[in-house]
């Protein structure tokens, strides 16, 4: 009986990770059926917008890279317990930082370049840093202070696309003149992927595995993350560690930023982030904080995205049903995440409340301090 | 300018003001039960298009009926979502937070998807009826008593509420789940079913406040038609300090920057139109930093003695001291 069961646990522990992605495809295919779509061809018009030929392939890679710096200054954020909403305008800030050298500034390529990048850094962790002296000074929660900040630096894009930086033949309200080539980012063939934004990544993702696993840093925004209270009774500063991190956040966001402008993009746009620092947020709850985990959902999220545009060109479908397909995925593992899911149900329904599972395997930070502040 | 443009501009930012005090309302009563439902953005933007559609079909089979069976569907809408969040954090114990952020990104999406064929064409729209003899009255009639029936409504359900929660024992079992739920269940309150309860009721008026957008205040359905509303609810909750009439004063002051923003535009030609823009972000951070931050006490500590006492209620908040927090019967 017992080993029954526990093979049976076995097989529920294995099996249960691909049940949100069921459930995510059962309900965009009943959002296709609805609409009177074929699944069939929409899902194969998915894979062959992102893995069709080579370009497509490497669109999804192009995509990765921002999503994938953003999820790793994420990492850091979430880790500090902190709920960094405000990412969207950090990414946007790095983008206009880095235009801002693009367009003013004239030296050697690899002088310009890193200038650029230095400046994204720079903006990115700046206007992070608002979001943290508004919580740390102010007692305002970072998602709030985060959201309001999102909408103001996509405000100050459009003005400076429509004003000051407007291009010479007049303004369009969609973007900047383009950039000059020696200013942007060295692109792989004719595609708008980076082998040196590659490497940028790799080498930040490295760095956030290393801080958070390795460091004396990465310990105290554990501390901090799990219980500010006993954190500040050993020590930690709360200020100074949730500053630190959210700057640390806010400077990889910002070279996403600089990445959509320089590579993807030429030039400053209106929508020039597109979701990213949103859906970053949905790549690090998804990999419930698992590091290893968080290349692999991003680059899954990012065909998705990716796919989702084909999808649209080819059926006129609207192409949020990527969104959706991401969407319904992460709320499937936020809410039964756990395999010991179906226990906690049983024994509720059975009254039987005496001896509930601990259910620790998902923690999200925000839990021990929501009360406090909002 | 003269007094009947004035009465105009007035009655256009209690208009705009309606569905945020709705909104702010039902995040009220959920809240204070013990749950934040930050799902409000993606609920709201579902509720509007939803709100919008069936009520456009609704109009073609049973003409007329259109607007009212809208509404309904919205307020369906919005009792789903909210029962997510609290089936997700009472049930299964999980971050309240995390589900409510993400139910916004979906319902974003969801709501995109939808209506992706009903996008800026004409609808149902609610009729503008002034109430008999109140609207005769000088300058308030015009202003508050020559609106369409939601406004009504969002003014009743705001004494309604103030009554509801501070003067019935329903209302204060409810409260109580929110500040004190060990005594609560200590004294026979259900804590969690009170809690379920409110939350789907809050959500339920959450999506009215959706459809009174589509349906009302901003006729029709595009994609992200009300981005950016849900969370400047949530923000006048925190800045209403969890009372109903203090977050209708915030809802008609966000109202009014919207209305307040085309005036100065109109005076202030030469300012970039995008400037005006920043008008309620702005406004969201300033109000939050007076609710919250800790300068606003050294200010009030200062402040002459008789004044200090007035101005701490005026000024302070205190969300319910279990907000957010998990109630486990033992």
């Amino acid at each position: 009986m017992s080993s029954e069961r526990t093979s049976a646990q076995k097989w529920m522990t294995l099996g249960w990770p691909l049940v949100p992605v069921i459930a995510a495809i059962l309900f965009t295919t009943a959002l296709l059926v609805l609409f009177g779509a074929s699944p069939v061809e929409s899902f194969t018009a998915m894979w062959r917008g992102a893995f069709g030929d080579q370009s497509k392939t490497l669109s999804v890679l192009a995509f990765w890279i921002p999503l994938m710096l953003a999820s790793a200054g994420l990492l850091v954020t979430f880790t500090a317990g902190l709920w960094n909403i405000g990412i969207e305008g950090q990414i946007v800030m790095g983008a206009i930082g880095a235009s801002w050298i693009a367009l003013t500034v004239q030296l050697p390529a690899p002088l310009q370049i890193t200038l650029e990048l230095v400046a994204a850094m720079a903006a990115g962790a700046l206007w992070a840093a608002l979001s943290a002296f508004l919580k740390t000074r102010g007692r305002v929660h970072e998602i709030f202070s985060g959201l309001a900040l999102n909408n103001l630096a996509i405000i100050f894009t459009n003005y400076l696309i429509s004003g000051p930086w407007q291009p010479p033949e007049g303004g369009t309200f969609r973007g900047t003149a383009p950039f000059d080539p020696d200013a942007l980012l060295p692109l792989f063939g004719e595609s708008r992927f980076s082998p040196l934004s590659l490497l940028i990544t790799v080498v930040a993702f490295v760095l956030v595995f290393v801080a958070l696993r390795g460091t004396f840093w990465g310990l105290k925004l554990k501390a901090l993350g799990k219980n500010a209270y006993s954190a500040f009774l050993l020590g930690v500063s709360s200020e100074r560690e949730t500053v630190l991190a959210m700057m640390f956040c806010g400077a990889l966001a910002g070279l996403g930023g600089a990445v959509r402008v320089l590579s993807w993009f030429d030039s400053l746009r209106q929508s020039i982030s597109g979701g990213i620092g949103f859906l970053a947020l949905l790549v690090v709850m998804l990999a419930t904080y698992r590091i290893v985990l968080v290349p692999f959902i991003a680059f899954f999220f990012s065909a998705v995205l990716n796919g989702s545009i084909t999808l649209q060109l080819r059926t006129q479908l609207h192409s949020s049903l990527g969104g959706i397909l991401t969407g319904v995925m992460v709320l499937f593992v936020l809410l039964f995440g756990d395999p010991r899911v179906l226990d906690i149900i049983r024994r509720k329904a059975k009254g039987d409340d005496d001896k509930t599972p601990e259910t620790t395997t998902v923690e999200h930070p925000a839990d021990t301090t929501v009360g406090d502040i909002l | 300018m003269n007094e009947a443009e004035l009465i105009r501009i007035l009655s256009s930012i209690i208009l705009q003001s309606a569905p945020l005090i709705i909104a702010v309302s039902g995040e009220i009563i959920t809240e204070r039960a013990g749950i934040v439902n930050l799902s409000l953005d993606g609920t709201m933007l579902m509720a509007a298009m939803t709100g919008f559609v069936i009520g456009l079909k609704a109009d073609e089979a049973y003409p007329g009926s259109g607007v009212w069976i809208g509404f309904l569907a919205a307020a369906a809408v919005g009792a789903l979502f909210a029962f997510i969040v609290a089936f997700g954090s009472i049930r299964l114990r999980q971050s309240q937070v995390a589900i409510g952020f993400v139910l916004t990104l979906l319902g974003d999406d969801l709501s995109a998807f939808l209506g992706q064929n009903y996008t800026r064409m004409p609808g149902p729209l609610v009729v503008r009826k002034g109430i008999p003899l109140l609207q005769d009255i000088p300058v308030l009639g015009p202003i508050f008593f020559d609106q369409s029936i939601v406004v009504y409504f969002a003014f009743a359900l705001v004494i309604f509420l103030w009554w509801f929660l501070n003067r019935t024992q329903p209302g204060l079992k409810l409260r109580s789940a929110g500040e004190r739920p060990e005594a609560a269940f200590a004294r026979g309150v259900d804590v969690n079913r009170v809690r379920y309860l409110y939350t789907i009721a809050g959500g339920a008026l959450v999506g009215i406040a959706g459809a009174t957008y589509s349906l009302d205040v901003k006729l029709g359905w595009s994609d992200g038609h009300i981005r950016g509303f849900g969370w400047i609810a949530l923000a006048i909750v925190i800045f209403g300090g969890w009372a109903p009439i203090r977050g209708m004063v915030g809802a008609i002051l966000f109202g009014a920057t919207k209305t307040l923003a085309s005036i100065l535009q109109r005076s202030f030609p030469e300012v970039s139109v995008v400037a005006f823009n920043t008008l309620p972000w702005l406004l969201m951070i300033l109000v939050l930093l007076v609710s919250s931050s800790s300068l606003t006490e050294r200010l009030i500590a200062i402040a002459p003695g008789p004044l200090r006492r007035p101005l701490n209620r005026f000024l302070r908040v205190a969300p319910p001291l279990a907000l957010g927090t998990r109630f486990e019967e033992t």
